[in-house]
């Protein structure tokens, strides 16, 4: 009788107020029969990476529009590999260049997803990528 | 099976991922969680389980997060698992609990868990018992359980907890009308939360009035009631004083029994949800009772024939 649902963690790191996307995310994940935990507004990357790990999440999905990614988002990586959460699929989106999109990806960030991504596209790459690793580890 | 091994190593030595994991093995319904329950249940039984249920918007969780905040300030260690509804359409859940909480995210003397309904219609979710077993065992003084908010008959959380406090808050009118003969008389605690809200004067009035009718007379714990505001942090200790006598109270008056009948109640609920997996999901029952009522069949005779054919099945097994 197992029912593996996928958890993700949706969280904004740091001193932006802007939530529209991140809840906009959330709700569409929801939609697609996951179990979205939204942690509100200014988390530090170690209050990230610890509810990441109470809640035993698949997923983490930072939102970020401040201009501070390349700052915060290795600091949440570094975070979760300390707590021994560093198999979590890490998952990123906002108002990210280019250029730092592609060394967040060659530094432990599964995607990023920048302006003008179609939320399905979100959805659809997180359920793939779990279904590839859940079968990976069966 | 060395991996219930390693988890309940992990688990001794005081990790919370490792918590946290054991949680999800039981939600999932993970094959492995039966055997790390039978490797850990020796040290369940020394926390105390509060449930905190009320209606939607009375403010559970604002309470949830100011209780934990005074029994660490009496050095107890929290472990909070707040409920929330799945979707009976996708289901999927948002859990937000977490964000009236967060101030306690990162006091390593508290372990705070989403979960979400997942199809239980008691207010919990399936694995909330199991849940509230595992952070016993992990040596937590004080669980908890906030259920999705309620309406009249989610009673879940009363087998599943030692103390039951229940939450209002005044303007809910009618609503509060209909739950007098519903989750009120399992309350062993009633809290009137946004106590300076109007109204609050007279839904103290009216639920002390109905607690003493209900209990007078019959020995039975007669619930206190307690006004608070959550949200600024007024008549927490009040509240927490009234989950304490209620404690004192059940010490006194037999604690050992009263877990053993939750206890029964927890197989008795088990049992039932396997029973009802294995019997109705042998397959083809959808079928079957489509074709019988097809036929023209009442519900009732379809029930019958469905019970004749399960405990002759039974039997020839046995």
């Amino acid at each position: 009788m197992t029912e593996q649902k996928i958890r993700v963690l949706v969280a904004k790191p740091g001193l932006d107020g802007h939530d529209r996307g991140a809840k906009t995310v959330a709700s569409i994940l929801r939609d697609r029969g996951m179990e979205v935990i939204y942690t509100g507004l200014h988390q530090t990357p170690e209050m990230i990476a610890e509810a990441a790990t109470q809640e035993d999440v698949d997923v983490v999905g930072l939102s970020i529009l401040s201009g501070a990614h390349m700052e915060l988002f290795p600091r949440v990586r570094a975070e979760l590999v300390k707590r021994g959460m560093g198999h979590v699929l890490l998952v990123g989106g906002g108002i990210i260049p280019n250029d730092d999109m592609k060394k967040l990806e060659a530094d432990g960030f599964a995607k990023l997803f920048g302006p003008g991504t179609r939320t399905d596209d979100i959805g659809v790459y997180i359920e793939t990528e779990m279904k590839k690793r859940r079968a990976h580890s069966a | 099976m060395s991996e219930v091994r390693d988890l309940a190593a992990r688990f001794r030595a005081g990790h919370k991922a490792a918590l946290a994991r054991a949680i999800s093995w039981a939600e999932n319904g993970d094959p492995s969680y039966p055997e790390f329950l039978r490797s850990v249940y020796a040290s369940v039984g020394r926390a105390w389980r509060t449930g905190i249920t009320g209606p939607p918007g009375a403010g559970k969780s604002t309470l949830v997060n100011e209780l934990a905040k005074n029994l660490r300030a009496r050095d107890r260690t929290v472990g909070i698992l707040a409920v929330d509804p799945s979707s009976p359409i996708s289901g999927g859940a948002l859990l937000g609990d977490r964000i009236r909480m967060e101030e306690r995210t990162s006091d390593a003397g508290v372990y705070i868990r989403s979960m979400a309904s997942r199809g239980g219609h008691g207010g919990l979710s399936r694995a909330s018992s199991d849940a509230c077993d595992v952070i016993d065992a992990f040596g937590i003084d004080e669980v908890l359980l906030e259920t999705v908010g309620v309406g009249q008959a989610e009673y879940d959380v009363v087998s599943a907890t030692d103390t039951v406090v229940v939450v209002l808050c005044p303007g809910a009118g009618d609503g509060i009308q209909a739950m007098k003969a519903g989750i009120l008389e399992v309350a062993d605690v009633l809290v009137v939360n946004k106590v300076d809200l109007p109204g609050s004067d007279r839904l103290l009035m009216d639920l002390e009035e109905s607690a003493h009718i209900r209990h007078a007379g019959t020995g039975r714990w007669i619930p206190p009631v307690v006004g608070c505001s959550a949200g600024k942090s007024q008549g927490i200790d009040e509240v927490l004083a009234a989950m304490d006598s209620h404690r004192d109270h059940l010490r006194a008056t037999g604690l050992a029994a009263v877990r053993a009948a939750k206890r029964v109640a927890q197989v008795q609920r088990v049992l039932h949800e396997r029973l009802a997996v294995q019997l109705w999901g042998a397959g083809g029952q959808g079928e079957r009772v489509r074709a019988l009522l097809e036929a023209g069949r009442t519900p009732y005779d379809v029930v019958d024939e469905l019970a004749e054919h399960f405990t002759s099945a039974l039997r020839s097994r046995a």
